[in-house]
């Protein structure tokens, strides 16, 4: 269980980008990957402890969950990838050793009232 | 989202301090030339044996030390100082992980110029190490005989970040009736393009060749 950890990072990251442009935030939005190695639902339950007695005591998460997509170097095109534990193209079956989506782990917007 | 708020975007990495930290370790040993291997695992895979026996071979003709992180005890720490080379303790206390900047400050005023390796043994823990770089140049996940040729299948996460797999405790293969190539297989999976080797610490088979993968990367 390192997802406490993972979210009082968050609220740090978040806090800060909150006073720097002076907002009030009602959401945090993050990208989160199957392989980032955090399970949504334990990240969500951290969360919810760890917000309490901050200034994002109030703020929503809102999770979007990536998915597993690769560079296929066969259909030379982006593809998706067959499955966490199939790491080859679902198109042609070639290795997925080139990832281009999977790993997030990412605040990627403040929602502001 | 609702008519009275909007959205403004950030895209930060949530882990970014670790991050940062992470990415300095690297360049601090890559300007003091030393090869940093971590080494992670579930709890009883064999990681202390195999460095224990890993210390001693290389310390014939490298100079090498080990940081080892634990929960609680400083057992591996004693464990690994009998081989005769610089160990450290890393207690995380109810941290499940090692993070780069624990790493950080175990190193302190170790000389990093005068080493040619330094292993970092992680917490037993297929789980969370996965999501901290820890600026090692080679990340090697290890797992035994006894565990099951599923293992990989079971976390991916890990073996994805991992550069290298390890399969321990070979000596105990045909008495588990283990699938060598199933195994394999299952590593491909997860990580396609990974090199696998397979050993046994105590008979020291397939040692050679994991010496000899060590001494490529120095």
């Amino acid at each position: 269980m390192h997802e406490l950890s993972i979210a009082m990072s968050l609220i740090d990251v978040a806090s800060e980008e909150a006073e720097r442009r002076q907002v009030r935030v009602a959401a945090l939005h993050l990208k989160v990957g199957p392989l980032s190695g955090v399970v949504q639902e334990a990240l969500v339950s951290a969360y919810e402890l760890a917000r309490e007695g901050t200034d994002l005591a109030e703020a929503r998460l809102e999770i979007q969950q990536t998915p597993i997509r690769m560079n296929c170097p066969t259909c030379r095109s982006e593809q998706a990838v067959a499955s966490i534990q199939e790491l080859w193209c679902a198109e042609c079956g070639a290795p997925a050793i080139e990832l281009t989506s999977g790993r997030e782990l990412e605040l990627i917007a403040l929602e502001i009232e | 989202m609702t008519a009275t708020t909007r959205l403004v975007e950030v895209r930060t990495k949530i882990l970014k301090q670790n991050d940062v930290t992470a990415r300095a370790l690297r360049e601090r040993f890559e300007a003091a030339g030393v090869c940093v291997v971590s080494l992670v695992s579930s709890p009883g895979a064999g990681k202390t044996t195999l460095l224990q026996k890993t210390l001693q071979r290389l310390r014939e003709r490298y100079r090498v030390a080990a940081l080892v992180g634990d929960l609680a005890t400083e057992n591996d720490a004693q464990r690994l100082a009998q081989a005769n080379v610089p160990v450290r303790q890393i207690t995380t206390g109810t941290v499940c992980h090692l993070e780069a900047e624990m790493v950080e400050q175990a190193l302190d005023d170790w000389r990093l110029d005068e080493l040619d390796f330094l292993f970092l043994e992680n917490v037993g823990n297929l789980v969370c190490p996965a999501t901290y770089d820890l600026g090692e140049a080679l990340r090697l996940v290890l797992f035994s005989v006894t565990e099951g040729e599923d293992k990989p299948l079971k976390y991916p996460t890990i073996f994805n970040t991992a550069d290298v797999a390890l399969i321990t405790k070979m000596d105990l293969a045909a008495a588990v009736e283990f699938d060598l190539a199933a195994a394999r297989r299952n590593i491909q999976a997860v990580r396609p393009g990974m090199e696998v080797l397979e050993l046994s610490s105590k008979t020291g088979e397939g040692m050679k060749r994991w010496l000899d993968l060590l001494a490529s990367r120095q």
